[in-house]
């Protein structure tokens, strides 16, 4: 029987209004609403729908950086995954380390699937699955929004510019999530407090040998400028009017 | 030092997006080399060629690359990468798929979504939904970089004397197969390009309600988009989509119809020349960036709206 794999990323809330710091140096993070990237939870939720069809046994939860990422792996195990694995690494790693550390826990574990979110809404990267499926060689499925198992195959609707693609993937295969795959559930307070119980197994990257220093190196965060504040108009013979003589857009 | 863009096309058609990184990579290097992968794209590769700025178009005309998956784009670029210090691709879907297999394989870090070439070793990014802007750098000898389309100028598409080579390559993946893929089909603008857009949200409460947006923008000669809300509740498809997880427009006029205004919407749309939002809810986040912001009831307004568009004798389509 199958073990699933789901990587979940700690970041900021995607309701906050994020600050940037004064002195440049990045974005605000101190007392800040944290949560589970929002499409990591679609990959925990798809995750356990397998499971719950039958199809596979265990659910493994996975995050990697500061300490408080295990909040993030509660959060998972609350949903209903069985097992966290949390790998202590510097904030920020890059989405190549990450994929290494990924790697390195994919031999220990041996999942047949590996689902994650499209894309991190803190550092927008959208690399980290793709990274992964090239360094263990295994197919990729990127931005599903339908996944369908059978047998040793999985077919898979993805979200492309154009509109919907669909390939066709061995397992084993690493699948990243869109935000339209499933609607991901609430954890029910019982749940919660079973969660508390769940084993979260902890690890380094040094454990694992990963050198996560950076690449890229940050030279400065800053706020886009502001759009200037604009005017309301009465109605629409004055909206349009505006835009034939004022914009000169129409 | 030499550059490489990754074309993206549909086997008959250079996307624009092809077109934008061409510049992007211009501007690192003024000579700039270009791989198209495609079936029977021969006719595509010698259009690229006449392109200002390049040097050399590199194509492989393989079944293989009729609908390519990453797999095996990944597997061309390989083949030809160590000739090249920068790749260039689109972050877009085709170019996001990609890029970061190649990335991974050539043990470089991806830099996503260049908005600006500062130096050549320095970028600008978006993060956080487009609330902040990274300047970054890269400290390595290999630069793997995607390019947002719509913050770069398409390149001259004459003057340019490339010189054209076709090289042979068909190693693939065995554990991938495309099936098949269904697009949208539209006589309008596309979305990406378009000089204007007018968008649709939640406001517009049904897909059949949504079809007063295509009377505008047939009228305006303007693309359609939408709110994810408006996706999700199947108003339209997901191609449809503006925002961080969909699409990135930077029209001369945005207009957003029954749309909040939601940061994830905003980072999608909030670069365009001209906002113009209608919405009932005067608080509605969306009037902090409209130039040109309308408190209405839309179902009021639209017909309106389009009857005073048939009044202006000349639209400036
Ligand atoms: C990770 C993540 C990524 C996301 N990515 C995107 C993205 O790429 N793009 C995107 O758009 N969203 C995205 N979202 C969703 C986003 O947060 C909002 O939920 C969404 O943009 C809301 O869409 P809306 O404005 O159409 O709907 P609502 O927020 O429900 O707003 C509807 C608006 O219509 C107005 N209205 C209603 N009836 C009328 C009427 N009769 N006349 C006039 N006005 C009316 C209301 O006043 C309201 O302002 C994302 C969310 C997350 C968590
Ligand atoms: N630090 C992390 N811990 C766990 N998963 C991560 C981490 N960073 C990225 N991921 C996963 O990779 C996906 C894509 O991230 P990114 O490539 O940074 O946009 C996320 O949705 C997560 O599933």
């Amino acid at each position: 029987m199958m073990k699933i794999l789901v990587a979940v990323k700690r970041v900021i809330d995607y309701n906050v209004q994020i600050r940037v710091k004064s002195d440049g140096s990045g974005v605000e993070t101190e007392n800040v609403k944290m949560s589970m990237n929002p499409p990591d939870e679609n990959a925990v939720e798809e995750a356990l729908r397998i499971k719950e069809s039958g199809k596979a046994e265990e659910v493994i939860v996975l995050s990697i950086g500061n300490e408080k990422s295990q909040e993030t792996i509660r959060t998972g195990l609350a949903m209903g995954a069985d097992k966290g694995i949390f790998v202590k690494a510097n904030d920020n790693c890059e989405p190549l380390s990450i994929a290494k550390i990924m790697k390195k826990i994919i031999e220990k574990e041996k999942p047949q699937i590996v689902l994650m979110g499209k894309q991190a809404i803190d550092d927008d990267c959208n690399q980290t699955g793709q990274m992964l499926s090239a360094l263990v060689e295994w197919p990729q499925a990127t931005f599903a929004s339908k996944l369908e198992i059978k047998d040793s195959t999985l077919f898979v609707t993805r979200e492309i510019d154009e509109g919907l693609e669909k390939i066709e993937i061995n397992l084993p295969a690493v699948i990243t999530c869109d935000l339209r795959l499933n609607e991901p559930r609430y954890a029910s307070l019982p749940n919660i407090m079973k969660a508390k119980k769940k084993p979260i197994e902890t690890l380094s990257a040094e454990d694992l040998e990963i050198d996560t220093s950076p690449r890229i190196k940050l030279i400065k965060v800053e706020e886009p400028s502001k759009r200037k504040k604009g005017i309301m108009v009465n109605n629409v013979s004055e909206l349009v009017q505006k835009l034939k003589h004022e914009a000169k857009v129409i | 030092m030499s550059v490489l863009v990754i074309a993206e096309h549909n086997n008959t058609e250079i996307k624009s997006s092809t077109l934008s990184t061409i510049t992007a990579a211009s501007q690192i290097k003024k000579e700039v080399d270009v791989l198209v992968m495609g079936y029977k794209c021969e006719i595509l590769a010698k259009e690229i060629s006449n392109y200002e700025n390049i040097r050399k178009v590199i194509y492989i005309d393989n079944k293989i690359y009729e609908n390519p998956v990453a797999e095996n784009i990944t597997l061309a670029i390989l083949n030809i990468s160590s000739n090249y210090s920068y790749i260039l691709a689109p972050a877009n879907t085709f170019g996001k798929n990609f890029m970061p297999r190649v990335a991974a394989k050539s043990d470089v870090s991806q830099i996503s979504d260049v908005i600006k070439i500062e130096k050549e070793d320095t970028f600008i990014r978006p993060i956080y939904a487009g609330n902040a802007l990274a300047t970054v750098q890269s400290i390595e000898n290999k630069k793997i970089i995607t390019i947002r389309p719509t913050s770069f100028e398409p390149v001259i598409k004459e003057g340019g004397k490339g010189e054209i080579e076709e090289i042979n390559f068909e190693e693939s993946s065995k554990l991938v197969n495309f099936i098949n893929r269904e697009e949208s089909k539209s006589e309008r603008p596309e979305l990406g390009t378009a000089r204007i857009v007018i968008s649709g949200g939640r406001g517009l409460q049904s897909a059949e309600n949504f079809k007063m947006i295509n009377e505008i923008a047939d009228k305006l000669n303007a693309a359609i988009g939408a709110s994810r809300a408006a996706v999700d509740a199947g108003y339209v498809s997901n191609d449809y989509q503006v925002g961080q997880t969909g699409k990135v427009v930077v029209p001369e006029l945005y207009i957003a119809i029954g749309i909040s205004g939601a940061i994830q919407h905003l980072a999608g749309m909030k670069e365009s020349k001209i906002i113009v939002a209608i919405n009932k809810d005067e608080e509605a986040p969306i009037f902090n960036v409209a130039d040109y912001g309308l408190q209405a009831d839309l179902f009021e307004a639209l017909p309106e709206l389009s009857l005073e568009l048939d009044k202006l004798n000349t639209i400036n389509k």
